[in-house]
């Protein structure tokens, strides 16, 4: 262990950051560890962060960054909704934040993904990764346990699915990225987000599914018979 | 209906002792002597329509457009100075453009009318500009649905279903209200408004007049939500009704509703 490692330099969020629609809402889900190097600076933070009552945003990248980016949209926003007289649309939000991401792309590091539900669209998924791209999704990864993700979620998200599958599946797939990533671990959070209104919910690591490694090693055949249930075979 | 306001009528920055301003008033009657403008609202779009008085007949027939495009989904139809009436519809298109910039919608048509009023207002407010002399019928269609709005010099802005400006404002009104506004489709509309345009002019004292007309409705039956087209209808000489629209049997049938109605005009 470093001893003379710094505990004030810059907070990044190593990070694993979700965000999947489903047939009604948008499920967004995140790990809870904000890391300055190999210390980490807050086991339990909270990177789901409210934009309007109808849009939450994902932050990943610099804490800081990612905090400013979200304060300014979400005082833009608050004007925009006063004005137009209706609750703000997500694409707004969304257009807001990359305009914001991409201007100062210099300066920032942020990727963030924005989703939510609004009466025109439904349930929306935005991407916006570093640059200042702006992408509409089915569903969105981003953070650095986001690269253990790609092939489970092509395999794993299916169009229509219901309120319950979709948030088992961000669940799931944030804990395979905190089992596999140094830089993501702590807690599960995830957002719910349809026309109903906004649920969130909490899965305390301790609690999650045990990947592979994790798993106690079976030395005979009674362990088996009295092990807890490994995981679900793979279903191709 | 005059009223004198001697000393307090110079100036935009003075009130009279009754609590008007004159030059307010004064510029709504720049609107009140400009060829009619009236604005409907069917139940899947907007029609407009402009009695525009030819000055002379050495003019090209459309030329000096009064309905003006603002954005895709929404136009203005001008009363009053027309050189100040492209002054507000430059103005429209900058407000349109940027808010499309910064908040990637188009814009709403009710965010819309209030850009184009405040701004309307804002030169009633100080003694170095004048008032806009010009009334404007401001139509469009977006995520909501058709609307229309008309703004006047004051700056005032309300939402309309029918709506009518210039000479023949009142008897445009009169026609309007006869209308089930409710149960029309557009394309009713446009025969609709050409007819109530052509009553309202007044042959004796204006000669020669073009029509001008334009709509913002979903006809075409595309994708729901995404309608919102502009077609812009232009016409001629004021004894044969040329309107020219996507269709031309759509344009056989404006001749002959047009020549119908002007028979029946006729016939009073």
């Amino acid at each position: 262990m470093d001893l003379n490692m710094n505990v004030n330099a810059p907070h990044s969020m190593g990070t694993t950051i979700i965000g999947v629609t489903y047939n009604g809402g948008v499920v967004l889900g995140a790990d809870s560890r904000t890391s300055t190097g190999m210390y980490v600076a807050n086991r339990a933070s909270d990177k789901i962060t409210q934009l309007t009552d109808n849009v939450y945003v994902c932050r990943s990248g610099s804490a800081a960054d990612s905090q400013i980016v979200s304060d300014y949209v979400r005082y833009f926003l608050h004007q925009h909704t006063i004005q137009v007289g209706q609750p703000a649309t997500v694409k707004v939000a969304a257009n807001l934040i990359r305009l914001l991401s991409y201007s100062n792309k210099n300066m920032l590091q942020t990727g963030l993904i924005v989703g939510g539900w609004d009466k025109y669209e439904g349930g929306k998924i935005y991407g916006i990764p570093l640059g200042g791209t702006l992408i509409e999704q089915p569903f969105a990864i981003g953070g650095s346990g986001s690269s253990y993700l790609y092939g489970f979620l092509d395999q794993a998200w299916k169009e229509g699915m219901t309120k319950d599958e979709a948030e088992r599946l961000v669940v799931k797939a944030v804990s395979l990225a905190i089992a596999r990533d140094g830089a993501s671990g702590g807690v599960v959070r995830t957002v719910i987000i349809n026309s109903e209104g906004v649920t969130r919910n909490f899965y305390p690591g301790d609690k999650l599914q045990l990947w592979h490694d994790e798993l106690e090693p079976q030395n005979s055949l009674l362990d088996i018979l009295n092990a807890p249930p490994s995981p679900e075979p793979m279903n191709i | 209906m005059s009223s004198i306001g001697t000393g307090y009528d110079l100036s935009v920055t003075t009130f009279s002792p009754d609590g008007r301003v004159f030059q307010i008033e004064y510029a709504a009657k720049a609107v009140d002597n400009s060829g009619t403008v009236i604005g409907i609202k069917c139940k899947d779009g907007i029609v407009m329509g402009v009695e525009k008085l030819i000055a002379s007949k050495m003019m090209l027939p459309g030329s000096n457009r009064r309905i003006h495009s603002v954005h895709r989904h929404s136009g203005m139809a001008v009363a009053g100075l027309a050189a100040d009436g492209r002054q507000i519809v430059a103005r429209a298109k900058s407000e349109a453009t940027n808010y499309q910039s910064v908040y990637g919608e188009p814009i709403p048509v009710k965010e819309l009318a209030e850009r184009v009023a405040s701004y309307v207002h804002l030169c009633t407010l100080y003694w170095w500009l004048r008032p806009f002399g010009c009334g404007i019928i401001l139509g469009g269609y977006d995520r909501d649905g058709p609307q229309l709005y008309m703004v006047e010099p004051s700056g005032i802005s309300y939402r309309y279903f029918g709506a009518a400006i210039g000479k023949g404002k009142q008897a445009a009104k009169t026609e309007i209200e006869k209308l089930k506004l409710s149960e029309m489709t557009c394309r009713e509309g446009v025969f609709e408004v050409a007819k109530i345009i052509y009553k309202v002019h007044d042959e004796a004292k204006d000669k020669a007049f073009e029509l001008e007309m334009s709509w913002v409705c979903d006809e075409s039956k595309q994708q729901l939500r995404k309608i919102h087209l502009f077609f812009d209808a232009f016409n001629s000489n004021p004894i044969l009704l040329l309107a020219t629209f996507c269709s031309d049997d759509l344009l056989e049938e404006s001749k002959a509703a047009a020549r119908t109605a002007l028979e029946e005009m006729d016939a009073d």
